[in-house]
């Protein structure tokens, strides 16, 4: 199937390794991603929080240009998934709104007429391709494999139906099929604070030392996550939250399609893993092929 | 008391203001979808238990509400609470009565910013402001920009604590070295001054 493909602008740069992996994994399930020509920034939950009709006009910018193809859009970064989603769904359901957006892109000749459908990459695999085809497909074993499942906030919050919202499991049952063990994670959907790090550093720094030490406790091998900032935050601030709580975590944080990709038969340059401020590589013994 | 309290203690322009304030901001909660369940709060609180930051805020969720019933809203304006929120939509799934929490706490934000209720150098403005200034020049966020922007308008001298940060990132290939720009930059301003004029645009809806 072809998706529209949504990258955002952290895929082009802190979190370049899940837009290298996002395109791997699609790739080796016979996929096809189209990126979306002259996209722009969502807007985040940055924009929204502050101009209402602004906000919603530069999110369904992104929305009217994908229009044209009457693809899926796809959108791996948390906060792009969320924001475009909230724009689909309040054009939607407000037609007023809809009105004021149109009026504003009309300036570009563009227009949304509310056909497409938002949508994140976990639940297209999970959903469109299935955990069964895509363990029949994978090369490698994750057999043993301890994962700390992270989803963060903004995939499955506000609801919307795709999954549980406090006990998710589309991660959980995808590594599953593919060998890895689970680990007792009850913070799996507990906020890392996000922009918190930057502008109230202190409060996040907590916020992340309760998750790391939850995937520290229960004896997880390494964390994965779909959200860029969930990912920063956790694995570059790791070092300072040692120094500060006095504690000393080394737990790898990956995107989820990177140990995807690592199954389905990537490398580490296929996957971005050499941008990984803390190392990770499968031991030996989950290395054996299953076939 | 900050220069935004102030603004609003002034005795005899209160009065205007304040109708002002609760008028927009109905408005503003009358367009969330599913705006008008906040007369359904029964204060029972699973919001303020379910936010993982509420220990830090002086004025908690579920007070938010009840402050916003009493018509209290420059309490809720002048407070910590809508500036904390990480927008992680945990109250949100958790009440019982539908209230959408985080949305109303947008609304009241975006009420704060437009009244400038806020002292200045104040963190997550900042933070907004320098976000916005990138799109609206390119098209495109920028994190070397952001933070460089951030604080230079908040506290240049925690920048010197963001040079290891960079220094680890940087050899990665995780950082931009310019800005990204989109190819539609001209359309792209022109749509954005359009949609600033219809910010303005109240539609006139029953309360």
């Amino acid at each position: 199937m072809e998706y529209t493909y949504y990258p955002g602008c952290s895929l082009e740069a802190s979190a370049k390794s899940y837009d290298e992996s996002v395109r791997f994994v699609f790739k080796a399930l016979g996929q096809e991603l189209v990126e979306l020509e002259d996209w722009n920034c969502c807007g985040a939950t940055y924009y929204m929080s502050t101009k209402e009709t602004i906000s919603l006009v530069i999110s369904a910018r992104n929305l009217a240009l994908a229009e044209k193809y009457g693809r899926d859009i796809i959108a791996p970064c948390s906060a792009c998934y969320t924001t475009l989603y909230k724009t689909n769904h309040i054009l939607k359901n407000n037609p007023i709104m809809k009105a004021k957006v149109n009026q504003s892109l009309k300036k570009d000749n563009l227009e949304y007429n509310l056909s497409l459908n938002v949508r994140h990459p976990l639940e297209v695999l999970v959903n469109d391709i299935g955990t069964d085809t895509i363990a029949s497909q994978a090369h490698i074993s994750l057999d043993g494999l301890k994962i700390a499942q992270y989803y963060g906030c903004q995939i499955v919050r506000p609801d919307r139906g795709l999954d549980d919202k406090e006990n998710p499991q589309m991660m959980d049952s995808l590594f599953e099929a593919l060998g890895a063990v689970n680990i007792y994670f009850p913070v799996k959907v507990r906020c890392c604070g996000g922009m918190l790090m930057t502008t109230y550093s202190d409060v996040a720094l907590e916020l992340n030392k309760e998750i790391l030490e939850c995937a520290h406790e229960n004896g997880s091998d390494l964390l994965v996550t779909t959200c860029p900032l969930c990912q920063i935050n956790l694995e570059a601030y790791q070092g300072k939250i040692n120094k500060k709580f006095k504690t000393d975590f080394h737990i790898p944080i990956l995107f989820f399609t990177q140990v995807l990709g690592l199954a389905l038969g990537g490398t580490p340059e296929d996957l971005g893993l050499k941008r990984n401020l803390i190392p990770f590589q499968l031991k030996e013994k989950s290395q054996e092929s299953i076939r | 008391m900050t220069e935004g309290e102030q603004k609003l203690k002034i005795p005899g322009i209160l009065g205007k203001k304040e109708k002002e304030l609760r008028e927009s901001f109905l408005q503003q909660v009358v367009n969330i979808p599913g705006g008008e369940s906040i007369k359904k709060c029964i204060q029972c609180g699973a919001c303020t238990g379910s936010c993982p930051v509420s220990y830090t805020m002086d004025v908690t969720p579920r007070e938010v509400i009840a402050l916003f019933r009493a018509r209290e809203i420059e309490s809720i304006l002048s407070s910590r609470t809508i500036w904390i929120c990480a927008s992680c939509y945990a109250c949100t799934i958790r009440c019982p009565q539908g209230v959408q929490v985080t949305d109303i706490l947008y609304a009241l934000k975006r009420l704060a910013i437009e009244q400038e209720i806020f002292p200045k150098r104040f963190p997550v403005h900042a933070l907004s402001k320098s976000f916005i200034g990138f799109i609206n020049r390119y098209g495109r966020s920028y994190e070397p920009g952001l933070i460089l922007s951030y604080f230079l308008k908040t506290n240049p001298f925690k920048l010197l604590g963001m040079i290891p940060l960079f220094l680890r990132l940087f050899p990665k290939g995780r950082i931009g070295f310019l800005p990204k720009k989109i190819k539609g930059k001209k359309n792209f301003s022109r749509i954005l001054k359009e949609a600033e004029i219809l910010e303005m645009v109240v539609p006139v809806q029953e309360l």
